[in-house]
């Protein structure tokens, strides 16, 4: 078998705040073979764009990478400085963000923003770069790519942003890409585009992705293998198939029930009850354990830790659901 | 576009108008200009026959009606102490004030930035603080003080800069500078670092608040996600962003900073025509005042103008909605 491109491996990333330490990710193991998509599935707060975040070396403080490992293509990453890292990032790493209004700065022009980022790591013509541009341009779809590249990002839609930024994550054909919550901002139709072009674009060239989202639903029909996060740790990590037909943890599940395609018709959406706890007043058990049906005294008083279940997949749990239950 | 125009020049006029009513009334409160005309053992005749000469015989009202006449035909009056057309002689002390100015303005940007923008990428440094703290006391300090201060260190005990009166001058393109000679900036240095405090404080503030601002967007991120070096990041994605409104704010202040500079020029005897005005204010030459207000007005409105083309040329998002109308 070969070296996975991304491996993840106890990844902590504290926050050390006035307030005090809020472990946002805090032993978060996983990893990606090449052209795999893993799903980053979990409620907002759960620590997923630190995760995220804590790959592509960008943790500001009051944030740091406490421990673990992060290794790309078998290199680790984690120790490097930020020269180094620099030159990682945009050529064997990109990320793409969540909110496309917000990625492109509103001031200068797509060509400026798209050849930078060829320069920043190829030393090439800038009408070299430029046609490499225009090729990524129209790659992920956007019509007449050479006038629009001389345009402002507010002349673009949200969606056609997004796009742009998809171009510009693409420029370096990347080992790993990392989307965060790419198209929750945008409107269905348009997720499902971009959503569809960027497996074709992946599977094409070979490129391992990271696609972090809230919604289960988007990753059903796009990864590979899904990670569920909880509390800044994966309580569920398994392929695709074995996640979403038999989940073994009571949160998976529950996130599985309350999502609309999977329910019968006209029947209510199960919705887990409580909210996503502080993560600065974390239980000393399981972080579930206040909103779990089939929490008890251990739960309480010992945090599960995660292991491996008999269909190649983990969890965190200390009793996971059967077969039975779950049906 | 044109009908922007139209009204920012209808509002000009009527600044002017206000304007030159309360000078007019304003310095004929203040006292009687025809004892500072004549000699102090004039007799009451002579008295007489100046007062006959320049109207102040007749009632405010007429003398004021007469003098609007006068501007109406382009006539701006004669200046009481110096005799020459009042127009004239601010036009004359104007180019100084400009140069005094716009070098200020230089100082500002070239000295304000920098450390504002130092300050806002690292705000806990000890180096940010004291940037900080200067820049309070830069706004607090009365600006006269820090003028005898400055004359008093780098005149007086250093020796190196001169404390009075301008360098040698140049015409180029039919403007008088001093700008053209080491000795020129030499006595600007000075007067210019004076006038400029206060504006260097401002845009440090403007600066840090700015860059702090734009450091936490995603924009700042995806940048550095696309794995561009500080310099490219901070002089090009931040510093383009926190230009828009520096650039608005010290054009709407180079206004202020010509009227500021009445106290810089009184200080280091800078021949402008700041310093003319207080002393036409000390001799009551009431031509003159109102040919300083004239042209300030003017000034203000003309800059004003120049901001707003400026501000859309920097900011695409503006420019582009105005070519959509
Ligand atoms: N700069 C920061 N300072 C303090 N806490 C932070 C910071 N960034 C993130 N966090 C904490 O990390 C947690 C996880 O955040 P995040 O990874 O953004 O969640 P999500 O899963 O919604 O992407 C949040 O609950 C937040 O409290
Ligand atoms: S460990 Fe206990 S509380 Fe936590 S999810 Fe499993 S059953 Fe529920
Ligand atoms: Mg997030």
């Amino acid at each position: 078998m070969t070296r996975p491109v991304l491996e993840v491996e106890n990844l902590a990333t504290h926050f050390f705040t006035r307030e005090g330490v809020v472990k946002a990710v805090d032993g978060v193991s996983f990893s990606v073979g090449a052209g795999e998509v893993l799903g980053i599935v979990g409620e907002s707060g759960s620590g997923k764009s630190v995760s995220g975040f804590s790959i592509m070396g960008l943790i500001d403080p009051p944030g740091k990478i406490v421990s673990g490992s992060i290794r790309l293509n078998g290199e680790e990453i984690t120790a490097r400085d930020e020269a180094t890292m620099r030159k990682v990032r945009g050529k064997d790493l990109a990320m793409i963000f969540q909110d496309p209004m917000m990625t492109l700065n509103p001031v200068l022009r797509i060509d400026t923003q798209m050849i930078e980022a060829v320069l920043a790591h190829d030393n090439v013509s800038e009408q070299a770069a430029r046609s490499r541009c225009i090729e990524a341009l129209s790659m992920v779809g956007i019509p007449s790519p050479a006038e629009r590249l001389v345009a402002y990002p507010h002349q673009f839609s949200g969606g056609m942003r997004q796009r742009v930024a998809i171009a510009i994550a693409l420029l370096h054909r990347p080992k790993l890409i990392i989307a965060d919550e790419p198209t929750t901002a945008l409107d269905v139709t348009i997720q499902s585009q971009i959503l569809a072009e960027v497996q074709k674009l992946c599977a094409e060239t070979g490129t391992a992705m990271v696609w972090i989202t809230h919604d289960l639903s988007v990753v059903a029909g796009l990864a590979d293998r899904i990670a569920v996060m909880y509390a800044g740790r994966v309580v569920e990590e398994g392929p695709v198939e074995r996640v979403l037909e038999n989940p073994q943890h009571p949160y998976t599940n529950g996130l599985i029930g309350s999502v609309p395609s999977a329910n019968p018709m006209g029947q209510r959406l199960r919705q887990i009850p409580g909210s996503t706890p502080s993560l600065g007043r974390l239980p000393p058990g399981c972080a579930f354990e206040p909103r779990c049906a089939f929490a008890s005294d251990l739960c309480r008083q010992q945090r599960p830790a995660i292991g491996p279940d008999s269909g190649g997949a983990r969890v965190a749990c200390h009793h996971p659901l059967s077969r039975a239950r779950a049906s | 576009m044109l009908a922007f125009i139209i009204r920012r020049v209808a509002q000009a006029l009527f600044v002017v108008l206000a304007m030159v009513i309360i000078v007019f009334f304003g310095t004929y409160v203040v006292g009687d200009p025809v004892w500072m005309m004549v000699p102090g053992d004039a007799t009451q005749d002579q008295i007489e026959q100046v007062r006959r000469e320049f109207g102040f015989d007749k009632p405010v009202h007429v003398q004021f009606l007469l003098f609007v006449a006068d501007v109406l035909q382009g006539e701006f009056g004669r200046s009481y102490v110096h005799g020459g057309s009042a127009i004239g002689l601010i036009l004359d002390r104007m180019p100084a004030t400009l140069e005094l100015a716009l070098v200020a303005l230089i100082f500002a940007v070239v000295i304000g930035l920098p450390l504002g923008v130092f300050a806002g990428l690292k705000p806990d440094h000890p180096a940010a603080r004291t940037i900080m703290a200067g820049s309070i006391l830069g706004f607090s300090l009365p600006t006269f003080w820090v003028g005898l201060m400055l004359i008093m260190f780098f005149s007086v005990m250093l020796g190196w800069l001169p404390a009075t009166g301008r360098g040698p001058t140049t015409t180029v393109l039919g403007i008088e500078t001093s700008l053209l000679t080491l000795k020129g900036w030499q006595h600007i240095a000075l007067p210019a670092l004076n006038l400029a405090l206060l504006k260097i404080s401002l845009v440090i503030r403007l600066a840090r608040s700015g860059t702090r601002e734009a450091s936490l967007q995603d924009y700042v991120k995806f940048a550095r996600a696309k794995g561009l070096s500080p310099k490219r990041i901070v002089g090009v994605h931040i510093l383009k962003n926190i230009m828009i409104p520096i650039v608005t704010v010290l054009g709407l202040e180079f206004g202020s900073l010509v009227a500021f500079s009445v106290v810089t020029e009184t200080i280091f005897a800078w021949p402008g025509m700041g310093k003319l005005l207080l002393e036409s204010i000390q001799r009551l030459d009431r031509p003159l005042i109102v040919a300083y207000v004239m042209v300030v007005v003017l000034l203000f409105v003309t800059i004003n103008l120049i901001v707003d083309i400026l501000y859309s040329a920097l900011d695409p998002r503006v420019r582009l909605a105005g070519k959509n109308e």
